[in-house]
């Protein structure tokens, strides 16, 4: 009996399968909870059927590399630069078209990936144990003794990580070796990965901690009442980087005019204008003439550190190796 | 001697154990392959850091078998061979936390022991010690993983001949001495073979570690593969929780061939006489209260209040019967075909034993330590370049949970086979029927209940399994672990709390088979 009703269900899986070769694939780095109404949007308006695997950005761009040239993947869409960086060489460059709908700073240099929404890295405080003027404006000012223990980081975590990458490229590898000693020496309490740090502060766990700006979002619609709110840095700081998630069209993919099209939609103002009206999570659109949401610093004000973003998934196996020379990863 | 010794084994059955190995042992060639192609491996296994992750790796395996030893052996002691009031309702609830994932265990423990979590809270006290590292990793395995232990010593005891008892007492030993010096030894293969199964769980969990913020292999593992560039270093981490299975088995193979007690002869299964605890009632209700309110009723209420919550703020509930429904299929075809898989080598193994049989059935738990992304990306390699067709279906996902989960179904149909007298089978051969006859018609409904014990673990396994599941499943394609992960990654625990209820509901089930089979009422065939 079991073994009938295994044969069923295993017949029905792989049909559902051989329909895949006529929808567009999407591996998605980017939690569904988030990003699945894109999905919607598109196939309403193209009529595109989308299959999307979800995963974490990183043990995707493996899988791609692990699968080579029989990637099933048409489309990747990555939470930071350094997963679409990892693949590249798996990765088809886009029209100038697509990739000229946002600026330079927020795309590949070789156009084989292209950003579709901005973040920036902020300090996140406790409201109840921090004024906003006692928050540093600087990561450097971070370094002071009245702050020991009270901070908290995701060093394991892709975002910390390109932080790290952003302060190499901006300072020099050994001044981010002082700044990564002195921060180990004020014992700043590790997290696996953004949100858990936003919590953290949240339940007065530690008092600030490294993040990018949306978690804060996130967090709020579990515990609408919690005592956060987020620091913007001063311009130019290693700290203020803004960063994207971004997407690229495989180059084994058996469909590319369909996966343009996906990657296109993503800019579109209608993709564009997700993040400021419905996503929970509010980021920053990266395409001019479309507003942050209310309440955020225009984008165009956010002044990261000057570097480039094309370099980071080269840079990362050096800030991996630094991070791990200086104690912060295994 | 053994039953089969120096008869030579039937070349399909063979060539099927020979299959069944093979394909366990893929992800191993892949690490061989990612190792030779980086050529980084000395210098890492030079690195003082190496070396520090296997220490704690070791500590952290050791304190969890330990600790699950400690509780298991003793608990299932107390609900078999005691007085101990309401033991029956105990020993159910013993079982239970099997089914609760060791990530949502973490979750639930941090949340309330956490420095500002629940208990902080109802103390109003301002913070409490930090409970991450490695003591809350100890906790979290140890809650996931000593079920393992009380199941396989409550099935031995029951097994146990109480003549061997009843004789010491005979021999004037007291209660103490024989408990000491009788009983103890008998559990030893049992508590073993449990004990191997918590280190290599222990060794495979990635959940429970990085939560908890302790560095093990496997979260170096993790890391490492999230560092993208060379695929070298993770995999020769891998190999070395390879070798850390090795030298867990031949700990486990030693602890069986001391401790390996018969029963004098077939004899009649009798009810065995209850040790009176007497004064020691009370204690002995407490160390089960504690057990059970730590283990079970902490994780439960925590799910309980974090739903409460989610009402409260009224956010989007949903139950999750798709989720459901794709975690029984995953899962029960996983058992299934495991089992079936076990069978060849389980019969290979014990009924035309030799050298070549022992390293063949040894080989198959060389992967088991191995935590699931690497067996998922060893299968991703594999499947996308030479099985395309069956690349991200149920078939491989299912194929996945065998590799990981294989050794779970193969203790259960060997424990099984093992009390299967070969006198049976070479009567039903000796009335002419064949080979394949004899097992389907002999063997295997005489083995029943362990068959069926070795399923139910494979399952509850199954049900848990996160990290192949995410790469491997079809596209769509969704189990209760990924809803649980998917809620969990946006911190959206009082959503979280619905699946992670369904999923220790949903086995629960299983699991009351589980423990029914392994309690001679019901299974077994003396």
């Amino acid at each position: 009996m079991r073994s009938i009703v295994g044969l069923a269900v295993l017949a029905a899986a792989l049909a559902g399968c051989g329909g895949g070769s006529e929808a567009l694939t999407v591996y998605s780095g980017r939690e569904e909870e988030l990003v699945a109404p894109l999905f919607e949007r598109f196939t309403a308006e193209t009529g595109i059927e989308v299959e999307v695997r979800y995963g974490d950005s990183a043990e995707l761009a493996a899988t791609i590399a692990e699968e080579g040239g029989s990637s099933p993947a048409d489309v990747f869409f990555a939470q930071d630069p350094g997963s679409l960086g990892a693949v590249e060489a798996q990765l088809a460059p886009l029209p100038a078209a697509i990739l000229e709908r946002v600026d330079a700073r927020f795309r590949d240099a070789g156009g084989r990936w292209v950003g579709t929404s901005g973040r920036t890295r902020v300090i996140v405080y406790n409201t109840e144990a921090l004024r906003e003027d006692e928050v540093p404006d600087s990561v450097f000012d971070l370094i002071d003794p009245r702050w020991k223990g009270r901070i908290g980081i995701a060093p394991t975590n892709a975002s910390f990580q390109a932080f790290v990458t952003a302060m190499r490229l901006a300072v020099g590898d050994e001044r981010t070796r002082r700044w990564l000693l002195d921060l180990k020496r004020l014992e700043p309490k590790t997290y696996e990965k953004n949100t858990p740090i936003v919590e953290a502060v949240a339940a007065g766990e530690v008092d600030l901690g490294l993040v990018n700006h949306y978690y804060l979002y996130l967090v709020r619609e579990e515990q609408p009442d919690a005592p956060i709110a987020n620091h913007f840095l001063r311009a130019g700081d290693p700290g203020a980087l803004v960063s994207v998630a971004g997407a690229g069209v495989l180059a084994s993919s058996d469909q590319p005019g369909e996966a343009e099209r996906f990657v296109e939609f993503l800019l579109s103002d209608a993709g564009q204008r997700f993040y400021v009206e419905e996503a929970e999570e509010a980021e920053y659109p990266l395409v001019a003439g479309i507003p942050a949401r209310p309440g955020l610093p225009p984008l165009a004000k956010l002044r990261g550190p000057s570097v480039d973003l094309t370099s980071f998934g080269a840079e990362h196996e050096a800030t991996i190796e630094l991070l791990r020379e200086t104690g912060y990863l295994t | 001697m053994s039953p089969g010794a120096g008869r030579r084994a039937p070349l399909p059955l063979v060539l099927a154990a020979g299959l069944v190995v093979a394909a366990l042992l893929l992800p191993l060639a892949y690490l061989t392959v990612r190792v030779a192609g980086g050529g980084r491996a000395l210098e890492i296994l030079g690195e003082d850091t190496t070396w520090r992750l296997v220490g704690n790796t070791v500590l952290l395996a050791a304190g969890v078998v330990a600790a699950a030893v400690a509780v298991g052996v003793p608990l299932a002691w107390l609900v078999t061979r005691t007085d101990l009031p309401g033991r029956r309702l105990w020993a159910a609830a013993a079982a239970v936390p099997l089914v609760i994932p060791s990530y949502v265990a973490a979750f639930c423990l941090l949340g309330f022991f956490g420095e500002r979590g629940l208990l902080a809270e109802a103390l109003g006290v301002e913070r409490l010690p930090d409970v991450h590292g490695y003591w809350g990793s100890l906790v979290a395995l140890t809650l996931a993983t000593y079920p393992y232990v009380f199941l396989l010593a409550q099935s031995a005891l029951y097994e146990l001949d109480p003549a061997l008892e009843e004789a010491a007492r005979g021999l004037g030993h007291s209660t103490r001495s024989v408990l000491l010096r009788v009983t103890g030894p008998a559990l030893r293969p049992a508590a073993g073979a449990g004990a191997l199964l918590v280190a290599l769980y222990t060794l495979s969990d990635f959940g429970v570690v990085s939560l908890m913020r302790y560095d093990t292999l496997t979260r170096a593992i993790f890391v490492q593969y999230k560092s993208l560039f060379d695929r070298a270093p993770a995999a020769t981490l891998a190999l070395l929780l390879v070798s850390l299975t090795a030298v867990a088995l031949v700990l486990e193979y030693r602890t069986r061939q001391r401790g390996r007690l018969y029963r004098s002869g077939p004899g009649a299964r009798r009810r065995q006489p209850a040790v009176p605890l007497g004064r020691w009632t009370a204690p002995a209700l407490a160390f089960c209260a504690a057990v059970i309110g730590l283990f079970l009723v902490l994780p439960a209420g925590v799910l309980g209040y974090w739903l409460a919550r989610g009402v409260a703020n009224r956010r989007e509930l949903r139950v999750p019967w798709n989720e459901a429904l794709g975690s029984l299929s995953a899962s029960g075809l996983a058992a299934g075909v495991a089992v079936l898989a076990a069978l060849p080598v389980a019969v290979l193994a014990l009924r035309y034993p030799s050298r070549a049989a022992r390293l063949l059935e040894r080989l198959c738990y060389a992967g088991n330590a191995l935590p699931g992304l690497v067996v998922a990306l060893s299968l991703v390699f594999f499947a996308a370049r030479y099985a395309t067709p069956v690349y991200q279906t149920l078939a491989l996902l299912v194929f996945a949970y065998v590799v990981r989960f294989f050794p779970q179904g193969l203790s259960g149909v060997e424990s099984a086979l093992e009390r299967v007298s070969p006198r049976y089978e070479e009567a039903a051969r000796s009335l002419g029927r064949g080979p394949l006859a004899t097992l389907a018609l002999v063997t295997v409904p005489l083995a029943r209940s362990g068959v069926l014990a070795g399923a139910a673990l494979v399952f509850l396994s199954a049900m848990k399994e996160l990290p192949a599941t995410l790469l491997l499943r079809p596209i769509g394609f969704e189990t209760l672990a990924t809803e649980i992960w998917k809620l969990t990654q946006v911190g959206a625990y009082s959503q979280a709390a619905l699946p992670a209820l369904a999923l220790i509901a949903v086995s629960g089930p299983v699991l009351y088979l589980l423990s029914a089979s392994l309690r001679p009422e019901s299974g077994g065939s003396g």
